[in-house]
């Protein structure tokens, strides 16, 4: 502990320290010790029983308490002395590697992304690749779509959307419903699905928009959950809980179909062994282009006049108004457009499945994508797309954490720490970085010189 | 009245074509009536000051004439050059600036503070823009005339960046300008609207004396390009009295004088209201002046 | 008749749980403006400690009282989530403090998935059932085979709920804390700088949140017999619908909103369809917020330009 001594000056503030640890650990002790030492279950006749696990509580708590106490002694001070020496100042070569950085990362990204499948199957073959391709890349990549999409809401007019999976159950339900029952194809639902998930963007922000600060949020989450419990309470149209199964398959193009028992099987025409790999990597590589699309036009639309204006609104909407602009027109295209990429991203989504219920529409769902959005860095697509990739991706991967049963034995189930661990990276990320991981504004106009603004001076809008 | 007597005396130039006439216009919060029973005309290519002692309800006149609040009673005309007529009293706040062309600066600056000079001023282009890019779809696309809208827009913010001595930082935040500058920035920005009509609220507050006189040199300015009137609220009688023809003062949202800086100056409720005498006194004075007035015109 | 009367019966009983949980919504978010995401959690949490120690009293330590059983537990409850809800404070809010405004609310979000998961693995994902308690009713009226009753259970809600508020009342109208809750709602610089401790403040008003969630944690256990990890979310919005109904910030507001919510619940489930009950909750929350955006006892909020 000689650090901790010469780090936190009189030796007092040991003690303090420890006594400060203790007192974790009694508040540890207080709320760990019933909830986790007395397991309640239920014995055969359904009766609740108790069972012990005082060793587990210990150890908790003793963890409590050395990491309260070296975060006082240790892990502050050192922060704040690095916190308050100065930083010397950037050199030229750093700034530069700076830039070179950030002007080659989208672009060495998307390379990546475009021969990620392919470097999947050469190294693992079809059928290895199978779980990187859907449940790692497909995955990651519809909340990439829908962090992207949410992003032009909350990120750039600044309007909090907490019920944003309302409009990808629309994208979804209107793929599932119509397909099923009329046999229309993908590529047709796609832009109706985009446009019926838009309209009702519409239909509900109109009365909603007027709306200032945390009411907003609150009116979209309960918009949110009524779509939901109607998804669920209307079963003549929707089958209810139950849900809708044997969703057609995309057909490439209307070329190929995955099909097995079709005829233009895509691996029957080409003679290849039958494997799902194919629809994946086509599935793949469809939500990448419907990802990219939605990147494309909110960068374009960002050096538009209605981009400056929903950045403008995120600003200040009062000065907005005194400028002539129709806030209410200007957030109803923000809403429309975000639940339009909602949309396509809830169609894809049904195809994939080849299932929707009420059950992927949860408030968690939304919840989430705005954390995506928050965590990424409000308004920066990079930083969206490494939220979603942190997050998701990192969610995926404790599912592969079964060697953790070699350690607790075999009744372990890493999966349910899934979601623990992602609610806690959540509040670690906030606290870390409460501005999100790419927190910079880049300018969408400039006369002599691009300088990116810091994050201090953008406000973060009032819905 | 004195204020009366006086006001026969002079001519008054800015009721023969006002741009904006008020009348009779009334503002009321629940029990409290901020202004009450309101009328003036700010005449056309004139330097209009609305002053008056804290409270007196000068920003609530702005509000009411920018659509920011509904006044309970009265009228607001506004008269182009051209000849529209507009009734901002049944106008929406935006359609005010976008249609009627009153723009406005805000007491406590409201910039786009995380966007840049030359952001904020394109910002304000909006509309025009919006047109020029086909509502977003030709824009989307990547038309030509867009671009050359969008070039016209930045032609039109150089200008006023150059004006206002705010070139050099055009690709700053506007959060990290300099007080001073972030007030100019925000006239830059209401110009960029293209106004017949300019609202100032308190333009110098906070300004020393440098930057205050560089602010007359830019109100003169603009009034000299003659296609924007201005109105403005001011506390600082030195810039009022420098740079205005018309002054119309405001007291307990009741108007106490209206007039030229001179007669203003001159005005006993004037000088009473602003060293906060009683009412009797100022009965008093009033007194004394009509005893006077008398006296000299038997 | 008898219908009505025994919705109304329901109605008050399940509007004073909620009412009890939107107080801990309504202090919260006119302390610091922030909706504390995860309160209905808190709330979930506070009905498994209840759970917990029911059980332990009545099972192994063999108290034969169910009435001081219950009493015992709710003391223990409103202890340890007042505990809990304080940590939570001091570790996932403060430091967020005076930042990015929705830093603090993604932080409760992930807090509240945070203590539904840790439940859902501390104590398993089935559902806790115990055994029935104050399993008496009154009938109070009866026609065609149909009573109107009610439950000892139900009363004794009622009189928790009335003796607690009272309580609570007396706490912020009359105490120093209440002094110092309200000058930190109105300016918390300004109370900081006349020497009011705001961090102290703002930690205890989670705390009586917390304490009062637990109440409506032990009074939910023992109403419904039964608690699931997942059991906070819905209770949860709903009480927040009942806070913002009338209106947040207020604290009468939010036990009448509580009651409203609760009455509009089970009337429309017992007159048109309990499939959309819930829809008619958030239905009422949107065209409240809609059209009367200040609550039905909230202040107005008045856009200063
Ligand atoms: N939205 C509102 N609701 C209630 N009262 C208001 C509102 N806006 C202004 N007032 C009241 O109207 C009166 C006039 O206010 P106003 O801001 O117009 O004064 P002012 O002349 O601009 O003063 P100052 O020189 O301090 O800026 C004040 O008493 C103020 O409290
Ligand atoms: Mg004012």
């Amino acid at each position: 502990m000689a650090t901790a001594k010469t780090t936190s000056g009189p030796g007092g503030s040991i003690a303090g320290a420890a006594r400060d640890a203790i007192l974790a650990g009694v508040v540890a002790l207080g709320i760990f010790g019933p909830l986790v030492g007395l397991k309640t279950e239920q014995n055969m006749q359904n009766e609740l029983v108790i069972t012990t696990r005082w060793g587990l509580v210990a150890i908790i708590v003793g963890i409590v308490i050395a990491g309260r106490f070296l975060l006082t002694t240790t892990i502050w001070p050192a922060m704040t002395r690095n916190k308050l020496r100065d930083k010397p100042p950037a050199t030229a070569g750093e700034v530069a590697f700076r830039a070179r950085l950030a002007r080659w990362f989208a672009p060495t990204g998307l390379v990546f992304l475009f021969i990620y499948p392919a470097l999947m199957v050469y190294f693992l073959g079809f059928q290895g690749s199978l779980k990187w391709v859907d449940n790692f890349g497909i995955q990651i990549l519809i909340y990439v779509m829908l962090g992207w999409g949410l992003n032009i809401v909350v990120g750039l007019a600044g309007l909090l959307d907490l019920g944003y999976v309302a409009f990808y159950a629309v994208g979804a339900y209107s793929y599932a419903l119509l397909a099923t029952h009329f046999g229309l194809s993908f590529w047709l639902l796609l832009p109706m699905a985009g446009i019926l998930a838009a309209m009702w963007g519409i239909m509900l922000g109109f009365p909603v928009l007027r709306l200032r600060g945390d009411y907003l949020a609150i009116v979209t989450l309960a918009f949110g959950e009524i779509i939901r419990l109607v998804l669920i309470n209307f079963r003549e149209l929707t089958n209810g809980s139950a849900g809708i199964s044997s969703i057609p398959k995309i057909t490439f193009f209307g070329i190929y179909s995955f099909d097995v028992s079709a005829p233009n099987n895509f691996a029957k025409v080409w003679g290849l062994a039958m494997s799902s790999a194919y629809y994946k990597i086509f599935l793949y590589y469809l939500i990448l282009l419907l990802a990219l699309l939605t990147a494309f036009v909110t960068l374009r639309l960002r050096k538009l006049p209605v981009g400056r204006a929903w950045e403008a609104l995120r600003e200040d909407e009062i000065a907005c108004r005194s400028l002539g602009i129709n806030t209410t027109n200007t957030k109803l295209t923000a809403f429309a457009l975000g639940a339009m990429f909602g949309g396509f991203a809830g169609s894809f989504f049904a195809a994939r499945q080849g299932f929707v219920s009420p059950e992927s529409f949860t408030f968690m769902e939304s919840a989430v994508i705005v954390a995506i959005v928050v965590l990424g860095g409000m308004g920066s697509m990079i930083g969206v797309a490494l939220a979603a990739v942190a997050m998701i991706g990192g969610t995926e991967l404790l599912r592969e954490l079964d060697f953790l049963k070699a350690v607790f034995g075999e009744g372990f189930d890493p999966d349910q720490f899934r979601m623990l661990i992602f609610g806690l990276a959540m509040v670690l990320v906030m606290i870390w970085k409460p501005r999100g991981f790419v927190s910079a504004r880049e300018p969408t106009v400039f006369l002599t010189e691009r300088k990116s603004i810091s994050s201090s001076l953008v406000k973060e809008g009032h819905g | 009245m004195s204020s009366v007597l006086s006001s026969e005396q002079t001519p008054r130039p800015w009721t023969a074509d006002p741009v904006l006439t008020v009348e009779h216009v009334q503002m009321r919060f629940g029990g409290l009536v901020a202004v009450n029973d309101l009328s003036f005309e700010v005449g056309r290519g004139d330097i209009t000051a609305l002053i008056g002692p804290n409270g007196a309800g000068k920003t609530t006149v702005f509000n009411c004439i920018t659509g920011f609040y509904k006044p309970t009673q009265g009228m607001l005309l506004l008269k182009h050059a051209a000849g529209d007529t507009f009734l901002l009293e049944r106008m929406p706040d935006f359609r005010i600036s976008a249609k009627a062309k009153v723009a406005r600066t805000f007491q406590n600056i409201r910039l786009f503070s995380g966007m840049t000079l030359l952001e904020n001023l394109l910002v304000a282009q909006h509309n025009r823009l919006m047109l020029a890019s086909g509502m977003t779809i030709l824009g989307v696309l990547g038309m030509p005339s867009y671009k050359r809208a969008e070039k016209e827009s930045i032609e039109t913010a150089k200008f006023w960046l150059d004006k206002t001595g705010l070139t050099a930082r055009a690709d700053d935040p506007a959060g990290d300008l300099p007080y001073g500058a972030q007030r100019r920035l925000e006239i830059a920005r209401a110009m960029c609207t293209g106004p017949e009509l300019l609202c100032l609220d308190e333009p110098a507050a906070g300004l020393n004396p440098r930057e205050s006189a560089e602010l007359n040199t830019l109100l003169l300015d603009i009034r000299q390009m003659g296609k924007t009137s201005i109105l403005l609220i001011e506390h600082d009688m030195s810039v009022v009295m420098e740079i205005s023809d018309h002054v119309v003062v405001l007291e307990y949202g009741v108007k106490i004088s209206d007039g030229t800086p001179s007669e203003v100056r001159n005005d006993p409720r004037v000088i009473a209201a602003y060293l906060g005498v009683d009412d009797e006194e100022v009965e008093k004075v009033e007194e004394q002046l009509d005893e006077l007035t008398e006296g000299a015109t038997p | 008749m008898e219908i009505f009367l025994q919705q109304l019966i329901n109605g008050i009983t399940l509007g004073s749980i909620y009412g009890l949980i939107a107080i801990g919504y309504t202090m919260v978010f006119g302390i610091i403006g922030m909706v504390n995401f995860a309160h209905g959690d808190v709330f979930m949490v506070s009905a498994f400690i209840a759970m917990i120690f029911f059980l332990l009293f009545t099972t192994v330590l063999g108290v034969s009282s169910v009435i001081m059983a219950l009493i015992a537990v709710m003391i223990i409850a409103m202890v340890l989530t007042g505990l809990l809800n304080w940590a939570i404070e001091r570790v996932a809010y403060r430091p967020l403090r005076g930042s990015f405004r929705l830093a603090p609310l993604i932080s409760a979000i992930g807090m509240s998935i945070v203590l539904s998961n840790f439940i859902q693995v501390a104590q398993g994902p089935r559902n806790k059932p115990l055994p029935p308690v104050l399993s008496g009713t009154i009938t109070l009226m009866e026609r065609n085979n149909f009573a109107a009753t009610i439950s000892y259970k139900q009363i004794l809600i009622w009189v928790v709920t009335a003796v607690l508020l009272a309580g609570f009342w007396y706490v912020v109208q009359k105490t120093p804390l209440g002094r110092a809750q309200r000058a930190c709602e109105q300016d918390r610089k300004m109370a900081a700088l006349l020497g009011v401790n705001v961090d102290r403040t703002i930690s205890l008003t989670f705390v009586m949140g917390a304490a009062l969630a637990a109440v409506a944690g032990t009074l939910y256990l023992t109403y419904y017999g039964v608690v699931n990890f997942s059991d906070g979310f819905t209770p949860g919005v709903k009480a927040f619908t009942a806070a913002v109904l009338g209106g947040i910030g207020s604290l009468p507001g939010a036990v009448l909103g509580g009651l409203l919510i609760g009455l509009i619940e089970t009337f429309w489930s017992g007159y048109f369809s309990i499939d959309y009950k819930d829809v008619a909750a958030f239905s009422i929350l949107a065209i409240v917020l809609i059209f009367m955006p200040q609550g039905l006892l909230g202040r107005p909020e008045v856009e200063k330009v």
